[in-house]
């Protein structure tokens, strides 16, 4: 018997319409975990790089993960992995919410789809019973709108539903999945969906997920529900209220966006305004959150509640989460409830809340600087809210300027030329990033900017403070009760970094004390994208209830399989150099790991590059971030280099100039 | 004829257990469904199942409604009619509220047999000192409560009396005796 997981895979071909249970290998869990760390496997040994997003050997996968469907508190997320169109790489966008548990329940790890349907149509998993149906009269509707009428279509109002709005059927580079509560949205996956003919994937369970050791089990999970009751009555002194307690940042409940507002950038990422946040404002927005908010809502089998209903007169309800509450409204230079009105009908189109308004600000700041023109905007209003609702619909229909804007910043500059890719400034790996311009270099984020394959900062950092506090006495109560860190040294870094002076950034933590910081930050992430975890209990917040030391426990009780935090530690890189190889195979190198070129005013080009030699070195990388063979044989990847040699890849790596890190190289 | 004190009872305290739910605090996570499938399963927590449940979030996050409610007894047959409650402008099915593995819906029954299922409260030796689905549920939307009760030890006799008195008025005495001379018969044969 399986534990924790069900040992079967769905294999849906939508060219031929076929249907498959699959049994899996144990021996894969055991190398892979589950999640994203099999998906990624999955992809490497059918997903070559001559198959480009649009291909119809392209594969969607839709993973639960490992622990996803056990009693393991904030276990509920969906892994979502193939090749997206926007940066031609492995994409693994994810969503919390409902649908993976209900996935597990109805006797599925995996739904893998590939080929392409002729006509648009859904998928409806109940049980055993699994159809292709006919989505016809869906066509066009909203993500939220399918996902009701698909639950009263087929009377099961107990369904979890993945959807994809007009974005997606028009394969809009950024458009997502939908799932009411979560989103799974970086990387055009959406479009993925669309391109498939697939509009929506109906899930109903009703069966056990069993556990392998269930006491051991149940004890760890009353741990972690323990203390998460302690670190709700403990949020950490010293640090803004976003990051001083468990789950997402607490968009929906704060009300104070001083933070945000006057440190994050305005309109294209363009403005910073230092002193926007005043009464006035707080008061207003305030006002408008609490008119607008029903109710603040959680995921599956999770206490925290990082989400809110948003409910503003004359529109639809929906649900929203985390940042997208300000993105719009920044982009837009307008205000939360302007916000509030177009992340809702965003929502139902189906797109990306980072990149979309991105999208619209660079377009129209084209518009101001004339290399877009009067004709390319005919019909647009006057009005600046109502232009970004005008071009939203553009977008997502694909109409007119709306067809090139909707293949993101990068490609849209790309093809309307004359200048425009000066202004797609905010991107790595030709995608959209956080609006976020600052001062001076923090090397620890450099090297996660550089070397995130997530290509999105918030899924990669946190556990380690972003800045040291001013005094000893305040670092000192930090560290006493600070036992996730997987080695004492980390609490001897933080103690000796100062705000200023000898021990302060750049140059402290020193490079080999960030590569070690950032391997810590990025092998959390990557343990939680197997198990199913949401980030806001684990590596996200500062002291999560879940870590390195009672994750192999977890594993084990739950699985039977034998963990220790060695063995994870090296489960976790293998499949993560797996990522990485996916990747390099596309053609992914070390030209292309950089920051935005203007992320910081001030920058220190021979530390980056000692920085990035120094890490890919620390991960067994080569000087261009491609696996040595030697590393990649101590993980047992030695297919994944017999393959490199095959292809020549290490072969072009040999001349590449290793002191091209770009970023810097370009800045005069 | 019935003794006098008899027909009184004496007075005794029970403790009665219930859960209180506070639907303005529920977050709609079913915590509550998953510790309960899992507390039930044999071996306990051995697997889990929210299906098996035996308290279940009536849910439609849209229409903000969220309502958790514990399994109760089975009713053989639906209710006639059944009603729509309107409570701060949102439009509640009376089924909701209702507590009962019935035939009109597929809640509280095991999913492979169908057979009904109903909340224990967690009843185990040694006694947990409140529900699981109580203590899993961090935002305090189930808050477990004992009152004590004070009921008569001895079936009352009163009720009865009176009944039967309405009973003999309606129909008459002789009817009334006829009829329990004929149950008292059938049940001896």
């Amino acid at each position: 018997m399986r534990y924790a997981e069900t040992g079967f895979n769905l294999e849906i071909d939508l060219t031929r319409g076929s249907i498959e249970r699959v049994a899996t290998d144990p021996r894969d869990t055991e190398l892979y975990l589950g999640g994203l760390g099999t998906n990624a496997k999955i992809l490497w040994d059918r997903v070559p790089p001559e198959v480009d997003a649009f291909s119809p050997e392209n594969l969607l996968i839709f993973a639960t993960g490992l622990l996803c469907g056990t009693p393991a508190t904030g276990c509920n997320r969906t892994i979502v992995t193939t090749i997206s169109p926007q940066t031609k790489l492995m994409a693994f966008s994810m969503m919390g919410g409902f649908w993976a548990p209900e996935l597990k329940y109805a006797g599925y790890d995996k739904v893998i789809l590939r080929g392409k349907s002729p006509d648009l149509v859904y998928l409806w998993i109940h049980n055993d019973k699994v159809e292709i149906r006919d989505a016809s009269h869906l066509k066009g509707k909203g993500a939220n709108e399918t996902a009701d009428l698909l639950r009263a279509e087929l009377k099961e109002p107990k369904a979890q539903v993945a959807s994809i709005g007009l974005a997606g059927e028009n394969r809009v580079f950024f458009a997502s999945i939908e799932q009411g509560r979560s989103s799974a949205s970086r990387g055009g996956i959406g479009a993925v969906m669309g391109d498939k003919g697939v509009k929506a994937i109906v899930v109903r369970g009703t069966k056990d997920i069993n556990v392998a050791r269930p006491a051991e089990f149940m004890e760890l999970t009353n741990e972690v529900l323990n203390y998460i009751k302690f670190r709700n009555e403990n949020p950490i002194p010293g640090v803004m209220p976003i990051l001083a307690g468990l789950g997402s940042p607490q968009e929906m409940a704060i009300h104070d966006e001083k933070w945000h507002t006057e440190n994050f950038m305005w309109g294209n990422s363009r403005h910073r305004r230092r002193d926007f946040w005043n009464e006035e404002v707080e008061k207003e927005w305030t006002d408008t959150m609490h008119k607008a908010r029903t109710r603040l809502i959680s995921c599956y089998n999770c206490p925290m509640k990082c989400g809110a209903t948003i409910s503003l007169p004359g529109q639809p309800t929906y649900m929203m989460k985390c940042f997208s509450k300000l993105t719009y409204t920044m982009a837009a230079m307008s205000n939360l409830e302007f916000g509030l009105k177009i992340a809702q009908r965003a929502t139902e189109y189906g797109v990306d809340g980072f990149s979309a308004p991105q999208v619209m600000a660079f377009a129209l700041e084209l518009y101001e600087n004339g290399i877009l023109s009067d004709k390319d905007f005919e019909g647009m209003p006057e009005d600046n809210e109502e232009r970004f609702l005008w071009l939203l619909d553009r977008i997502v229909r694909r109409e007119g300027i709306g067809d090139v804007l909707a293949n993101g910043t990068y490609w849209a500059a790309l093809e309307i030329g004359n200048g425009a890719d000066a202004f797609a400034h905010n991107n790595i790996k030709k995608h959209e990033q956080l609006p976020l311009k600052l001062s001076m270099l923090n090397p620890i984020y450099f090297l996660m900017y550089c070397t995130g394959e997530k290509i999105n900062i918030t899924q990669i950092e946190g556990q380690f403070p972003q800045a040291p506090w001013a005094t000893l006495e305040e670092r000192e109560e930090f560290v006493k009760d600070w036992f996730q860190v997987p080695d004492e040294k980390f609490k001897q870094i933080l103690l000796d970094w100062e705000p200023r002076g000898e021990k302060s950034m750049p140059f402290y933590p020193t490079v080999d004390m960030c590569c070690d910081i950032v391997d810590w930050q990025e092998k959390m992430h990557y343990i939680d994208d197997a198990l199913g975890m949401c980030a806001g209990l684990s590596s996200f917040p500062l002291k999560p209830p879940y870590h390195i030391h009672n994750y192999p426990k977890f594993i084990s009780a739950g699985t039977g399989i034998e963990m220790d935090e060695e063995k994870l530690t090296k489960a976790a890189k293998r499949y993560r150099t797996l990522v990485r190889a996916n990747n390099i195979r596309r053609g992914m190198r070390r030209k292309d790991e950089k920051p935005p070129e203007n992320h910081w005013k001030k920058r220190f080009p021979e530390l980056e590059k000692e920085l990035l030699d120094t890490y890919y070195k620390f991960k067994g990388w080569n000087n261009d971030g491609i696996p040595t063979p030697e590393s990649l044989h101590d993980l047992g990847l030695d297919y994944v280099s017999e393959d490199f040699f095959k292809r020549g890849v290490y072969e072009t790596t040999e001349g590449a100039p290793s002191t091209d890190t770009s970023a810097t190289s370009e800045k005069n | 004829m019935w003794r006098r004190q008899n027909m009184k009872g004496e007075k005794k305290k029970k403790i009665v257990k219930s859960i209180r739910i506070d639907v303005d605090k529920c977050n709609g996570c079913m915590a509550c469904e998953v510790v309960c499938s899992a507390f039930h399963a044999s071996p306990k927590y051995s697997s889990n199942n929210p299906a098996r449940s035996r308290i279940r979030v009536i849910r439609d996050p849209i229409a903000d409604i969220y309502v958790p409610v514990y399994a109760g007894e089975y009713a053989v047959a639906e209710c006639a009619g059944r009603d729509k409650y309107t409570i701060d402008g949102k439009e509640y099915d009376e089924c909701a509220f209702c507590r009962a593995s019935c035939p009109s819906r597929d809640l509280f029954k095991e999913p492979d047999s169908g057979l009904p299922l109903k909340c224990d409260m967690c009843s185990s030796d040694p006694t947990l000192e409140k529900p699981l689905c109580v203590q899993w549920c961090l935002n305090d939307a189930l808050i477990y409560e004992e009152r004590e009760e004070e009921v008569e030890d001895e079936p009352t006799v009163d009720d009865l009396e009176i009944g039967l008195e309405s009973l003999a008025n309606q129909y008459g005495l002789d009817k009334l005796t006829d009829i329990i001379t004929r149950m008292s018969a059938s049940k001896k044969g």
